[in-house]
Formats: structure tokens, C-alpha cells, sequence
């Protein structure tokens, strides 16, 4: 636990989550990402009058889904309210959302720690709401003015509400990651962070160690990456406890953190006087879910995180690390099991992925639905390392040639003659010459300590693995030349 | 011809006594000729009129044309018609040209109605005069210096004037039922949820509901017909079946229960009117209906319960007028703020502007559960008021409002005056119920309405009761001076 | 009922709506007219009385999750009082 002398962190995390339907919560226009500005914001988008919302099941079921995940409290019967402020990117100049009743009660997500514990951090509730469009500051128009795309507004949403449970930047960051793993795994939304799939208001406050009273906090909005929520968690709780050593105060405000400037700043808006006049939305009924539709959705639900991660375990014989990792990405852990079983070998496919994959999908910012090599292919070149046909070495050259769309591992092995020389007549013949070319060395060898002869055998190595263009299969090489250099000692 | 019902219309239309484009051209010079005398109707589609007239003559000569095929209709402007202007009587939606059509409207054009153009009516369908129009007010066809009734005013001056055989209307706390009862025509306002709202200009979504308006009730019925239906469209809409109203027109009343509110007779009643609705609940126990004394005991709180409802509804509603998507819009704005609050202040008129401020201060913090939270419990008194009189009685009879039409800028300055003019028929849009209103006499040459509350759904049996009256009485068949 | 200027300024800015200096008397009087007529609610015995939202009971009808409405910006902007590049133009937001 990260903790500052004197003085305890709590932290709570209001969670934006869109939903990955095919279309908006209220209306038929479409959510996907990346579209010509307004040419997804329908007439019911864009609050033309007369224009009426109609709830989106799919988005229902989601949110049923997210608290079941949650082990949660299913609002049987949960209703919509206005939420009514005036900005350029709420069309209707209010914001349709639940308050009183909201889809999903309480419920919990259990955390884990660097140090290996766990940690339960409960969620109030979690609600259906419309999402907002997006306003422009910059752009291809008339100077002075902002421009405001419309295809986001209306994108479903959950919002999920935290207990103020977390005590550091660590326990934050971790229950943001694994609400990630949970609603990826799930399906019910793509997780893609850059997007703004997944959005992050957190609320700060400190207090005097050991002090019941909670203290005044301050609410940071739309983190959108771990890192970030990191950054500005540190730099809030030292910015509050220096005010407070200081003799000051803190005021309860709504701040934006610039992660390009690593800096925080006050929303000095009319916001903050806001009175949001919320009531009943009398264009939508009551949102009724049925015990019925609660069991099949229960029955469907795909397998969470922390069960995957154990079957790992138990099914593959992952280590508990390697489990984590993959078991809590839900595109991963698809991606793993499908190369598994193309690959035949789960401790290879499981370092290859996490590895070699990984690294090159990150450092080229593609995530792993996206990957140019696929589950199929990754397994296919990993049966080639486990059946001796290539080399670690050269399975990294074929994967290169996979990543340029060249083919298969196969495919590309046989066009480039990679095919590891595994026939033993031809390997003995091969360390024999080498031998017979290099009597100096061989020589050298039997002169030296038996303890460290072990060393010269790297320098045989070399000049057979070059007279063999790399082909040769290197474990059997080793073997042969310890027989062949011990029958000449 | 613009002396028929439309029941008659329809009948010389497909036996080819006259053809739609006949009787579209003969309603397009009507109002050429009078409207400027009573400004009902704020914008004349002559040229799609007379197009759909040509088609609809083509469906009529081929055969098994729909219901209402050629047959002139006016649209209030509050229904968005595709590439039409509609203003619903505001400076906010001068120039808004919708590019869909209200549910409403497409079944009018599904039934094969000809749009003659739409009516003026007070500014978002707010007012219960037609004084609050941003087109100027509506004359009353039977005095013209006394106000039509509102909101609906130009759909029920048009029908009485005989500009149209029939106009569309909404009704959110009278709008349809006291402009009707002011002219002299038929108007029904239909159970909550039985016709469509998508398209429909949204003053106060949970009150807010459209319906017809002719002269008789056998019109009505047909008209009903054609508005009624369950629209995916629509979250409110119910999926309840739709009686063939017409079907039922003439089923005898004998043993019918007329519940007659005590609350309805009160202080206040202007005593002529409540002869001619007396004389009229005469005449329906002669047909054999029996009369019922009830009582409305929490009557007197609808009105303060819907100055509460209505306007916190209406005030989330008209946020979306900020001029930015559609509408007017301020010149210059200096700054964001500048362009909401100078928008908003100049595109709406003063009563829009007075009932979003009543509105917002019902729905602020600290005021919520003092009115707003207090006015839905005060709602669900009034509905069971309802539910335990038609455990007594099948239809409630009453005055539509407290008196006959009044002269422009008599209620003064003070916008309660107005709002008590809606003291009958508010309840109703509480509770959800239908109700209608139709001609049952006359006071100094003005007409008087005689009101029918329904059961839920009722609308069927209110339009039986309403037919049977018309048939033994003429004062639906009365016409302004200068008229017929 | 009486209500305070600034409560009504306080509205007035809630609501998005400029009021003139000129007319801040009558719109106060006006309004005070008509809380006083809502405020005749506070008599009423509403103690027990479960608050209803809609007149009709009845549950929410959903809507299968298919794309309807295919992209209609040009005929949406044709009525927009400004617009540009596809965008909504309003003056600069600071946020």
C-alpha cells in the first residue's frame, strides 16, 4: 500500500463504459468508431422535435450482463431520468440517464496486488445513459468558433460507481484494469482505451491517518489510459496534502488532468454551480427485466477473468504469472487458446504470445484483434519449434516473414529453406568435419579443465551452426559433439 | 360541399358526385377567400394539395381506395410535416422545415388525406386563446373580436369557419376539447398512449396527446380510426386493441350511467353555460341514460398540479431549441452563453418563456419534493378520483369549460386568469382518460360545450353517447354568421 | 408566494434565457402569480400517496439492436443555422 507519512489516500472511480452495440441506446443510427463528423447522428441524435427515444435491448442486456459479472443486484425494474444542463454536444440540452432506480445494485470486483493479496472494492451501482457528442476546438473551420460532431452522442453507456475503496494509485489502477478484463471478457464493450471506450472520473480526498472523517475531494474527469489515472493520482494526493500541511484547504472542485503535460488544472466552468433539476424522463417507461431473461443471460455469460485465469492454470500447467496476464486480457486469452490448439504446445504458445507478439503489437500501437499474425499462424509456427523443425533463432525470422503477410510458417520455411537438418547421419558427418578442420581447437579442448571445457564447446557450436547455414538442429549437434569430443579424450 | 361531414364527403367521392381535386380546390378557395378574416390557417399547401387530389381521384376510379381517400384535412402546426414548414406557432421554428413526417401525418397519408396546410395555434401549443401565436392570434368565427380557445384554436376556427371538414389537434390540458367547445365543433381527445407522438412537437410529454376535430361525432370516429395506432416509434404508445369506432355509433344509450361531478357545477360556471349542459344531460336521460350524482373530490387540485407537471416537462423539452442544430438563432453571439440565453429569449414568446422558468424553479434543488414530487402524488389522487367513479358510472358529463368565448385581452395581465380556463378539462390529461367535447347549446350567440370523460379506452362508447345526442339534437349543425 | 429577484435571475440563467432589465418587475410579479397558485398543492393530504411520472402503466418496449437509420447529414444540416465540414458551429467553447 502506497502510503504517505501521516497521512491516508481514499479514492473512489466513477467508470464510463460504451457499450458495444451495433446502434445508439435511443436510436437506430449506428455507434462505430471513426466516421465522417454528424454522418451517424440520426434525427433523434440530433433532438429534432417531435422525435422520440426508443430503448436499445441489446444495451439492457449488457447491463444486466456487467452486474452479474459483478456479482450484483439486478434493478428488475429501473427507470430513466433527465439530467438537464445546457453544453453544445447534449442535444436535447439534457442528458437521459438513471438515478433513482438504476439497472445494477451493489455488487463486487476483487482486486489483486503486486504483493499478491487481494483486495475487494465494492461497486454502489452501475447505470444506463446516453452518451455525448464531442466538441471540436480545432479544426478545418471558421476561426472563433467550435464544431460539434454529433456521431457519439447517444452511444450507450454504463456508468459504474465505486466505493470510495481504494486507498492508493496501485488499488485504483488495478480495479480499473480489472473492470477492463471484465468488460472485454464479457463482450459488452471493445475496451479500446484510446477510443474512449472506456473513460475514468476519479475522486481524491486525504485524510489524517487513521481519521474516520473523510476529507474534502476532488473529482479528476476522463482519464482514458492506467497510466494517466496513475500520474494524476500521485499528483493529486501530494498536491492535497501539501495544501493541507501548508494550513490550507482543499476545495471540492472538478479538475482535468493533460497527460502530454503531465499537469492538472480546475474546471473553472459554470459547471460547478449547476443545479441538474433531475426527474422522471416521461418519454420512457419503466425498464423491466425478467427473472427469466436474468437466468438465460446468467447461463450465456461468458467465462469472467478470475475463473479463466484459474483454468489456465489447471488446464495449460501456466504459472500463475503467465495465467494472469493472459487469462485477464479477454482478446489475449481467445488468441492464446486458439494458437494452443494449432501449436500443441501451451508453455510455448503462452511465451510467444506474451513475448515476441506482445512487443511487436505494442510497440506498432495494433491491438491483438487487429494483429497482422494470427492466432492460426502463431500456432503453426510454434509447431514447427516444438517438433524440432526450426529454430528458436530462425522461428523469429519466420514470424517476421508471417508479420509481412509472406504466409504461413510453413510456407515460408520451405520457400526460404529454414528446414532444420534433424537427420542424424548428416549431422555426425557434419561435426566430424568440423572436427577434423579445427584440430587446433579440438585440441585446446582436451588441454583444458575438465570444469571448464564445457565453455570451448560454444566455439564448436559456431562453426558447425555456420557450415550448416543455421540449419542444423542444435540440440542434436550438442549431443554429437559431446559423444564425438569424449571418445577423443 | 363544405357543408357536408365527412362521412358525406367520402360517400360523394366514391360514387363520383364530385372528385377530390374538385373538393381540394373548392377548401383551397374557401380559404383564400376567408382565412384573413380569422388567420386559422398559417401556411396553405395548395400545390401538393391538388397533387395528392389527382391521385387520390386515380385510387377512387380504380376502386378499393382507403377510408379517407381524397378528403381535404388541415394538420395543426404542431405535427412535423416532411419538407413543410412546421412552427408549431413559435419565432423558434419559422423556418423549420422538417425532413420526417409525424406519425399522425403519415397515417393520414396512408388513408389517402389530402393536407390542404396547417394551422396557427398558441406557441407550443401554451395558451388556451391563441393569443401566444408568433403568427398572430385566431379569430373566433362566431365573434371575431372573442378568442378561438387554445391551443388548438386554428384547427377548431378552421373546421367552424368550414375551411376544412376536419382538422388535427393535440390536447395536453384542454387543447383540443375547449377550442372545440369555443367554436362550436366536435373534439376528442383520446386516451393517453392510443395515438402515436413521434413527429408530434412535444409540450409536456406525460399530458400530451393528439386527436381529432370535425363537426360531428360520426366524423370523429372515422377520423379516430385513421390516428389511432401502436408506433414503435413511440415508447408511450400502447398496444391495446383499436375499436372500429364507427361500428358502435348507434348502439341505444338506454341504461347508460352518466356520472354527473359535483366539482363540474361549482362557483365559477357561467350560468348559462351550465343551463345549456343541464338541458343537454335532460336530453341524454330522455334517450333512457341515467344520470349519477358523483363526486371529483380532489378536482380542484388539478390545475395546480399541472402548472407544476406541465411546465417541469416542457421546460426539459425546450431545452433542445438552443440554436445550434435547427431554429432561429440570435445574430452575433458574442459568446456560447450569449447564444443560448439571447436565442432562447428572443425565439420564445413571453407565456413559452414564463412556464420553462415555472419549470426549472418546480424542478430546482431544494423545490423538487415541495412541488414537483407533490403534484405526482396529488396525480395519482386524481386518477383514483377516476378509477372509483367508473366503478359507478360509464361515461362522466360535464361542462367543457366555464364559459363561452371570450373577448381578446380579457384575462388581463395576470396568466392565472387563463389557466382556470382550463379548470374542467385538465384532470383528464392527469389521469390519462379520453374526453371530448361537443356543441349542446348557445349563450349570446356563442356556442357551449358539453364534455364526456371516457374510460380508458372508452372512446368507442364516449363517441356512441355523443352520436346519440347529435341525433336528436342540431347544434352541432349551427354555423357562424356569414358561414353557411 | 413571493419570489426573489435574484431566484428569478438565478432561473433565468438555468434556463438559458436572457432577461431584460426592463421587464425583471412584471416577469417576477407573473411568476409570483402563478407559485401562488401552485402552492395550493402544500394543502393537500398526500401522505402515503405513491408518486406517479405516467398516467398509463405499462414497461418499456425495447428495440432490436439493428442499424435503421443510415446517414442523413445533408438533409439534417440543410436546416442548421451554421455549419461547416460537416460540424455543428458554435462560438468557441472554453472549457
Amino acid at each position: 500500500m502506497q502510503s504517505i507519512s501521516g497521512w491516508d489516500t481514499v479514492i473512489g472511480l466513477e467508470v464510463h463504459v460504451q457499450l458495444a452495440t451495433k446502434t445508439k441506446i435511443f436510436s437506430g443510427a449506428s455507434t462505430a468508431f471513426g466516421a465522417e463528423p454528424n454522418t451517424q447522428a440520426c434525427a433523434i441524435d440530433l433532438a429534432m422535435p417531435g422525435t422520440l427515444p426508443v430503448l436499445n435491448k441489446q444495451a439492457v442486456h449488457y447491463a444486466v450482463m456487467f452486474g452479474l459479472a459483478v456479482d450484483a443486484e439486478i434493478g428488475k425494474e429501473s427507470a430513466f431520468e433527465r439530467k438537464n444542463y445546457f453544453y453544445p454536444d447534449l442535444p436535447k440540452g439534457y442528458q437521459t440517464t438513471q438515478l433513482e432506480k438504476p439497472i445494477v445494485g451493489r455488487g463486487n470486483v476483487e482486486i489483486q496486488l503486486a504483493d499478491g493479496s487481494t483486495k475487494n472494492i465494492r461497486i454502489h451501482h452501475a447505470h444506463l445513459e446516453e452518451d455525448a457528442g464531442k466538441s471540436l476546438h480545432e479544426g478545418d473551420f471558421r476561426s472563433g468558433t467550435s464544431g460539434i460532431d454529433l456521431n457519439r452522442a447517444g452511444t450507450p453507456l454504463i456508468e459504474i460507481v465505486s466505493e470510495p475503496d481504494m486507498t492508493s494509485a496501485e488499488e485504483a489502477v488495478a480495479f480499473a484494469k480489472k473492470l477492463h478484463s471484465i468488460v472485454t471478457s464479457i463482450g459488452i464493450c471493445d475496451g479500446e482505451m484510446s477510443q474512449g471506450s472506456m473513460r475514468f472520473d476519479v475522486n481524491i480526498s486525504v485524510k489524517p491517518s487513521g481519521s474516520d472523517k473523510l476529507g474534502t475531494r476532488t473529482e479528476t474527469k476522463n482519464l482514458n489510459s492506467f497510466k494517466f489515472m496513475e500520474e494524476c493520482i500521485a499528483q493529486e494526493v501530494d498536491r492535497q496534502i501539501d495544501l493541507l500541511e501548508d494550513g490550507g484547504s482543499i476545495t471540492q472542485e472538478t479538475r482535468l488532468y493533460n497527460g502530454e503535460t503531465k499537469t492538472a488544472r480546475s474546471m473553472r466552468s459554470k459547471e460547478e454551480a449547476n443545479d441538474y433539476r433531475y426527474f422522471p424522463c416521461p418519454d420512457l417507461l419503466p425498464v423491466v427485466v425478467t427473472d427469466e431473461t436474468i437466468e438465460t443471460l446468467r447461463r450465456n455469460l461468458p467465462e469472467l477473468p478470475d475463473a479463466r485465469q484459474a483454468r489456465f492454470v489447471k488446464q495449460y500447467g501456466l504459472s500463475d504469472y503467465d495465467a494472469d496476464i493472459l487469462g485477464s486480457d479477454a482478446g489475449m486469452s481467445v488468441y492464446f487458446e486458439t494458437a494452443t490448439e494449432k501449436s500443441g504446445n501451451a508453455k510455448l504458445t503462452a511465451n510467444w504470445t506474451m513475448g515476441e507478439l506482445a512487443a511487436r503489437l505494442n510497440s506498432e500501437a495494433i491491438s491483438i484483434a487487429n494483429s497482422p499474425v494470427s492466432a492460426e499462424q502463431l500456432g503453426g509456427l510454434i509447431a514447427r519449434i516444438a517438433d524440432n523443425s526450426i529454430s528458436g533463432k530462425m522461428a523469429k525470422e519466420v514470424f517476421e516473414g508471417i508479420w509481412t503477410g509472406e504466409g504461413s510458417a510453413d510456407e515460408i520455411i520451405e520457400a526460404r529453406g529454414l528446414k532444420q537438418v534433424s537427420d542424424s547421419g548428416a549431422l555426425e558427418q557434419m561435426v566430424a568435419d568440423v572436427l577434423a578442420a579445427n584440430q587446433a581447437m579440438v585440441d585446446d579442448y582436451i588441454n583444458t579443465d575438465q570444469a571448464k571445457r564445457k565453455k570451448k564447446l560454444g566455439g564448436f557450436m559456431g562453426q558447425i551452426m555456420k557450415a550448416s547455414k543455421g540449419q542444423a538442429n542444435p540440440q542434436q549437434v550438442n549431443q554429437i559433439l559431446a559423444k564425438k569430443l569424449n571418445e577423443l579424450l | 360541399m363544405y357543408n357536408l361531414t365527412i362521412a358525406e364527403l367520402v360517400r360523394g367521392l366514391q360514387s363520383k358526385a364530385f372528385s377530390s381535386v374538385e373538393l381540394t380546390q373548392h377548401f383551397l378557395d374557401r380559404i383564400a377567400a376567408l382565412n384573413p378574416d380569422y388567420n386559422a390557417v398559417i401556411t396553405v399547401t395548395a400545390d401538393q394539395a391538388l397533387k395528392a387530389a389527382i391521385a387520390a381521384d386515380k385510387r377512387l376510379a380504380a376502386g378499393g381506395a382507403p377510408a379517407l381517400c381524397g378528403v381535404p384535412i388541415l394538420h395543426k402546426d404542431i405535427f412535423c410535416t416532411k419538407g413543410v414548414r412546421t412552427s408549431c406557432g413559435s419565432k423558434m421554428l419559422d423556418n423549420f422545415i422538417p425532413p420526417y413526417n409525424a406519425t399522425v401525418v403519415e397515417n393520414f397519408e396512408q388513408a389517402g388525406a389530402v393536407v390542404l396546410g396547417k394551422t396557427n395555434m398558441d406557441e407550443f401549443a401554451m395558451g388556451s386563446s391563441n393569443e401566444t401565436s408568433f403568427y398572430g392570434p385566431v379569430k373566433n368565427p362566431w365573434s371575431t373580436d372573442c378568442v378561438p380557445g387554445g391551443s388548438s384554436g386554428g384547427s377548431a376556427a378552421a373546421v367552424a369557419a368550414r375551411l376544412a371538414p376536419a382538422a388535427t389537434a393535440t390536447d395536453t390540458g384542454g387543447s383540443i376539447r375547449q377550442p372545440a367547445a369555443l367554436c362550436g365543433i366536435t373534439g376528442l381527445k383520446p386516451t393517453y398512449g392510443r395515438v402515436s407522438r413521434w413527429g408530434m412537437i412535444a409540450f409536456a410529454s406525460s399530458l400530451d396527446q393528439a386527436g381529432p376535430m370535425a363537426r360531428t361525432a360520426e366524423d370523429c370516429a372515422l377520423l379516430l380510426s385513421c390516428m389511432a395506432s401502436l408506433d414503435d416509434k413511440d415508447s408511450t404508445s400502447i398496444d391495446h386493441k383499436i375499436d372500429d369506432y364507427s361500428a358502435s355509433l348507434n348502439n341505444s344509450i338506454k341504461g347508460l350511467k352518466i356520472g354527473v361531478p359535483s366539482e363540474y357545477f361549482s362557483e365559477g360556471l357561467d350560468k348559462g353555460t351550465e343551463q345549456a349542459v343541464r338541458q343537454a344531460l335532460s336530453d341524454l336521460e330522455a334517450q333512457g341514460a341515467e344520470l349519477v350524482d358523483i363526486s371529483l373530490p380532489n378536482s380542484g387540485l388539478s390545475v395546480p398540479a399541472y402548472y407544476v407537471i406541465a411546465p417541469a416537462e416542457a421546460s426539459a423539452n425546450l431545452s433542445r431549441f438552443d440554436g445550434v442544430k435547427y431554429g432561429y438563432r440570435c445574430e452575433d453571439p458574442k459568446d456560447l452563453q450569449d447564444l443560448y440565453s439571447r436565442t432562447r429569449a428572443e425565439g420564445f414568446g413571453e407565456e413559452v418563456q414564463r412556464r420553462i422558468l415555472i419549470g426549472t424553479y418546480c424542478l430546482s434543488a431544494g423545490y423538487y419534493q415541495a412541488y414537483y414530487g407533490k403534484a405526482q402524488q396529488v396525480r395519482q389522487l386524481i386518477r383514483q378520483d377516476f378509477t372509483q367513479a367508473f366503478e359507478q358510472v360509464d361515461v362522466i358529463l360535464g361542462p367543457t369549460c366555464p364559459s363561452p368565448a371570450f373577448k381578446f385581452g380579457s384575462k388581463g395581465d395576470d396568466p392565472v386568469a387563463m389557466y382556470l380556463e382550463d379548470i374542467y378539462t385538465i384532470a383528464t390529461n392527469l389521469a390519462g382518460l379520453p374526453g371530448m367535447s361537443v356543441p349542446c347549446g348557445m349563450v349570446d350567440n356563442k356556442p357551449v360545450g358539453l364534455q364526456i370523460i371516457g374510460n380508458y379506452f372508452d372512446e368507442a362508447l364516449m363517441l356512441n353517447v355523443a352520436h346519440q345526442y347529435q341525433q336528436v339534437t342540431h347544434w352541432h349543425n349551427l354555423a357562424p354568421e356569414g358561414i353557411a | 408566494m413571493n419570489i426573489k429577484r435574484q431566484e428569478i435571475e438565478k432561473l433565468a440563467t438555468l434556463a438559458r434565457i436572457a432577461i431584460d432589465e426592463s421587464t425583471i418587475a412584471e416577469v417576477t410579479e407573473r411568476l409570483g402569480s402563478v407559485l401562488e397558485l401552485v402552492d395550493q398543492l402544500q394543502a393537500a393530504d398526500t401522505s402515503g400517496v405513491e408518486a406517479i411520472s405516467h398516467p398509463m402503466q405499462g414497461t418499456q418496449r425495447l428495440r432490436e439492436d439493428e442499424v435503421t437509420e443510415l446517414n442523413q447529414r445533408q438533409a439534417l444540416q440543410a436546416i442548421a443555422p451554421d455549419t461547416e465540414e460537416g460540424l455543428f458551429l458554435v462560438p468557441k467553447v472554453i472549457e
